[in-house]
């Protein structure tokens, strides 16, 4: 039997999510026997070459190209994963919501304190930019999302315990001390 | 002393006080029933409705409700978990609970209680609020984007005339927990501190305090709420 | 000024428990409550001024900014729209120039929206300045603008019309409707008044008017159905220095109007029933609480307690009763309408905020100023006197088994006849739709938004305790109404308003309802959105009042009798579409940076190349140079 397939990515987030996929240490050495990695920071491969059983997605969406990657994921994953508080809740990013747009946008480039570097007071509008969406979405929000794993970051250890509960179909044990939300 | 009843919580057994409310017979019986609002010692306000039970077969609060002799209540059953569960999560979407950057985190019992119940993500959506922060007073800052509205800090933190430094305003979805402004410029350090230390969530913080216990040592760290109490 | 404030506090002997009153008076003088009466009513009675600040802000017609010498509240009950509220609201905006909610610069006008005034056989209704102006036009509101531009008293106005029955009682003036359309025992002409007071009281034991009542099957008729004679036994037995009688008359269950009615046109029967509870309960005080939106009664109603005292009916040795010392006063709301809870209408007549309290304890132990008290509906006063007269066998022969006697029925909506029905217990749906002359009924919401709404299948169904209790209200709709827009909406958008918050459960969760009813009618719901709301609004039961507990009912009764309206509303890709719309959360940002809406990541899918980098003039992307920006270097520094 082939071994099941996972695919990563980040999308409105920091990649400490992925920095602590790095954690489990010596452990990714048992998890290559049990899984097969296809696109992912990871490995740098760049497109999906597959049918994917696993999507793990770390980030928010901020921008029409994280919804479009997202969209991506769940059209060619069997089970996806929000990882960690941006994908869950927004995190970070999502503080700027409830401000208006505008505002967000002149603060960072024309009131903020770099303001002076944009002497032609540019807004950035070049059509190969993803296109910032007027509020930071959790993942859920945008398609359907099977599990989700909390944590800023998730702790090592519990997704240690969730990918391989997922990929040997067994019920996951939950420590309680790895079980957070920061 | 008062008369000893019994009573029973999901079958097992109880004794307490006659009069004693429900939730803290329970707590002297080895029973946890999560609480929010309550304080020992201050007249319960029964806000919250964590600690909603079934008291032959109705729904009650159990820091309100006194226990009675033969009393059965069920705490530990699906439909009350998952009302708790609820709760928590109804909370944490109509602030911002944002976790990584609140000096509370590790210590907050909204989120020991989210931890208690595996709330992996509040089934409903956020609202991402955006209230103001009140840090008028010298001491202290008011985050109403964290406030669950418990009244504790109304209830605990009372000057010398007996008026409250904090009170609500509005009501319904619009209700907040405002500090009276001349009262707040007065604070002095032992209310700042009780008022942070009250506040069971980050909606009232001591300034120039914060992140002091390393990861690992907080309150909640290792042991779940209410793990003191179950035997 | 503050002479005539700290006049008004000392006429309220500088008591807090009646800052209700304080305030109402303060408002009255000052059209609303300016930032200097808060220093000299904290002084005076000793409160903070976040204190007062938290009784002010909890009651709808309370103002802390002015609202306008003339201040016009439009109402925004379901019915309320149904008769052309949007016409009059748009005739006020384009006439003054100004939107709901806001005043004319001027300060002459404001206009707000206000939930239901009681006034749904009449709409559309307006309140001005306490007055009321029912089944108003656009017309009529041009020439209400005008008369009010004059600077006319609100008495003065032009548009004007004797009110029925007593409403033209030079005391009331008003030009409202009684609309009585079916009289039964209770409302019957057979009422002398006062005569069971003066004649018989003397003669019965107060254990024998509870054993009356007991025997006569009678239960509140505010809505919750609590055997009456039960609790003023209860009452009576509760040990306290004092004990008091309080009549509910707080009626803000929308669609409800019978209260309004029965105050208007025997009102002796109200005040008869509350000082028989006096003597029964041993109670020497009775409060009329009235709800602010029915203040145009209130010379009227004073007039008639003056009368009473006049003829020893009210005051010490009532009807020649040695010790039997009894007064009413009347208590104003000033808009809340969870109020109309019996723990929470104590607490706003305490002068705070109207939050209901947890039971135990009971009014009946531990009530207005935690001594016992007997909080009843208007209607169940009314009736205690008509069977006291009659005889509880008398009663019990009317309606059915299990809900004995009558029920004033306040009927609304499509029908022809909008009004006050007085029916026995037990008339069946269908039979009162074919009584007020109601054709093609799609629903009819039965005890007002807390209680349920029901389609044809369930017409055959009949009004009592047992089956579809009801508090009075009735509302029908037609088949030309949206139901879940119109209606269900408007229910879910008047318990958010009108919530304590409180409890965790009914502060956030009809909000969180409503989003997910929105999302449905704008089209973006999934078959996941109902079950969701179904499951949610479970949590609602555990909640302290009777508000919270059925604050989610116009959903999920909805959902359970038309379940067919959401169906035909829902989007069928679940897996792919959540009720998120790039298309739109996009729009803003390429307004901001003016750029096309215009989304090409397809790279992404196809693996074609990224499209080339087209600078467009104005922008050269290139690394500018930090060095020697303070900002970098501050920054750098810290590194």
């Amino acid at each position: 039997m082939s071994k099941p397939v996972i695919a990563t990515t980040s999308l409105a987030g920091c990649f400490g999510c992925h920095m602590s996929l790095l954690d489990i240490d010596e452990r990714i050495l048992e998890l290559i026997e049990l899984v097969e990695f296809n696109k992912s920071p990871i490995n740098d491969i760049k497109k999906l070459t597959k049918p994917i059983d696993i999507g793990i997605i770390e980030g928010g969406c901020c921008n029409s190209e994280n919804v479009e990657v997202l969209r991506y994921f769940r059209e060619n994953c069997k089970t996806l994963i929000s990882f960690g508080e941006c994908a869950i809740m927004g995190g970070l990013p999502a503080l700027r919501n409830g401000i208006p747009v505008e505002e967000c946008i002149k603060e960072a480039y024309l009131d903020g304190p770099t303001v002076q570097l944009n002497k032609d007071k540019v807004l950035p509008n070049d059509p190969e930019l993803p296109i910032i969406l007027d509020r930071v979405y959790p993942c859920h929000e945008v398609v359907k999302i099977d599990y989700y794993l909390p944590g800023c970051a998730p702790r090592a250890d519990f997704i240690w315990e969730a990918v391989v509960a997922l990929v040997t179909n067994n019920e996951m044990a939950v420590p309680y001390e790895v079980f957070k939300f920061d | 002393m008062s008369k000893l009843i019994k009573f029973n919580i999901d079958g097992q057994e109880c004794m307490a006080e006659e009069g004693r409310y429900i939730v803290d017979a329970a707590k002297d019986n080895g029973v946890y029933i999560p609480t929010l609002c309550n304080i020992p010692g201050l007249k319960p306000k029964g806000s919250c409705r964590m600690c909603t039970v079934k008291v032959n077969g109705r729904l009650m609060t159990s820091c309100t409700t006194p226990v009675s002799d033969g009393m059965e209540i069920e705490n530990h059953i699906e439909e009350i978990e998952n009302y708790r569960k609820m709760i928590v999560e109804l909370m944490f979407v109509s602030g911002n609970h944002f976790c990584p950057s609140c000096e509370k985190s590790g210590s907050c019992d909204l989120q020991a209680l989210a931890y208690r119940y595996q709330m992996m993500v509040p089934r409903f959506p956020y609202t991402f609020s955006q209230k103001d922060v009140d840090g008028s007073s010298p001491l202290i800052i008011k985050d109403q984007n964290r406030c669950i509205m418990c009244k504790r800090c109304i209830r605990a933190i009372i000057d010398n005339e007996g008026r409250s430094f904090f009170t609500f305003k509005n009501r319904g979805i619009k209700l907040e927990v405002i500090m009276d402004k001349e009262m707040g410029q007065r604070m002095n350090e032992a209310e700042a501190e009780k008022a942070m230390e009250i506040c069971p969530v980050g909606a009232i913080l001591k300034k120039e305090k914060g992140y002091d216990v390393p990861i690992g040592q907080r309150k909640f760290d290792m042991k779940p709420i209410g793990s003191e109490i179950e035997n | 000024m503050k002479e005539r404030i700290i006049e008004i506090i000392h006429k309220y002997h500088a008591d807090k428990t009646r800052l209700m009153d304080i305030m109402l008076d303060i408002q009255d003088e000052c059209q609303y409550i300016p930032e200097e009466c808060l220093d000299i009513l904290s002084k005076e009675l000793v409160l903070s001024i976040a204190d007062i600040e938290q009784t002010i802000s909890f009651y709808h017609f309370f103002s802390q900014k002015p609202r306008g010498k003339y201040q016009v509240y439009i109402n925004q009950s379901a019915v309320a729209y149904m008769m052309g509220q949007s016409d009059i609201i748009e005739a006020f905006e384009d006439e003054l120039g100004i939107t709901l909610g806001s005043v004319t610069e001027d300060g002459a006008i404001g206009i707000f929206g206000t939930a239901d005034i009681g006034m749904n056989d009449q709409e559309p209704a307006i309140l001005i300045n306490k007055r009321v102006f029912t089944q108003m036009t656009p017309y009529r509101v041009r020439q209400l603008i005008d008369d009010m531009k004059a600077g006319k008293d609100v008495k003065d106005m032009a548009v004007k019309a004797p009110g029925s029955g007593k409403n033209s009682d030079p005391l009331i003036d008003a030009m409202v409707h009684s609309n009585i359309f079916r009289i039964g025992p209770l409302l019957a002409n057979d009422y002398k008044p006062f005569d069971y007071l003066k004649d018989n009281l003397s003669k019965i034991k107060a254990e024998s008017i509870v054993e009356e009542l007991k025997k006569s099957n009678l239960r509140g008729r505010g809505g919750a159905g609590f055997p009456t004679g039960l609790k003023w036994d209860f009452c009576r037995k509760s040990s306290g220095h004092d004990k008091y009688v309080i009549c509910n008359a707080d009626e803000g269950e929308p669609g409800t109007f019978k209260d309004r009615v029965i105050l208007t046109e025997m009102p002796e029967l109200v005040f008869e029933g509350m000082a028989i509870a006096g003597y029964t309960i041993d109670a020497h005080y009775g409060i009329l609480y009235l709800r602010y939106e029915y203040k145009y009664l209130e010379t009227y109603l004073n007039d008639l307690l003056n009368r009473m005292r006049e003829e020893h009916l009210l005051g010490e040795n009532i009807a020649g009763i040695s010790g039997f010392n009894f007064d009413i006063r009347i208590q104003f709301g000033a808009g809340a309408y969870v109020c109309g809870e019996e723990s929470a209408l104590i607490e706003s007549m305490l002068g705070k905020r109207g939050e209901p309290r947890d039971k135990p304890p009971f009014p009946v132990e531990q009530g207005y100023l935690d001594q016992p008290t007997a909080v009843n509906n208007v209607e169940t006063f009314a009736a205690v006197v008509k069977i006291l007269t009659k005889g509880a066998d008398w009663f019990k022969k009317l309606g059915t088994a299990d809900s004995a006697g009558t029920k004033v029925l306040s009927i609304s909506g499509d029908c022809q006849f909008p009004g006050i029905y007085e029916v026995e217990w037990g008339i069946t749906i269908q039979d009162m739709l074919d009584m007020v002359g109601a054709k093609k009924t799609q629903a009819v919401q039965v005890g007002g938004p807390s209680g349920t709404l029901i389609g044809p299948e369930d017409f055959q169904r009949s009004i009592c305790y047992t089956d579809l209790s009801t508090g009075g209200s009735m509302i029908i709709f037609n088949r030309d109404r949206n139901l879940l827009k119109d209606v269900v909406r408007n229910f879910m958008e008047f318990f958010i308003d009108e919530s304590c918050g409180s409890c965790s459960t009914c502060r956030i969760m009809p909000a969180v309802m409503l989003d997910k009813l929105d999302k449905i009618l704008h089209g973006k719901g999934v078959k996941q959105d109902i079950r969701d709301l179904e499951e949610w609004g479970t949590v609602l039961k555990a909640s302290r009042c009777g508000l919270g507990q059925t604050a989610g009912n116009p959903i999920v009764m909805s959902i359970k009798n038309f379940r067919h309206l959401y169906n035909q509303l829902l989007n069928r890709d679940e897996l792919k579409y959540n009720g998120f719309n790039l298309e739109e959360a996009i729009q803003e940002s390429c307004q901001v940076v003016g750029r096309e809406p215009v989304i090409d990541h397809g790279h992404l899918k196809n693996g074609r190349e990224r499209p080339e980098c087209k600078a467009n003039g104005t922008h050269k992307p290139e690394c500018p140079d930090l060095s020697g920006h303070k900002d970098f270097e501050h920054r750098a520094t810290n590194l």
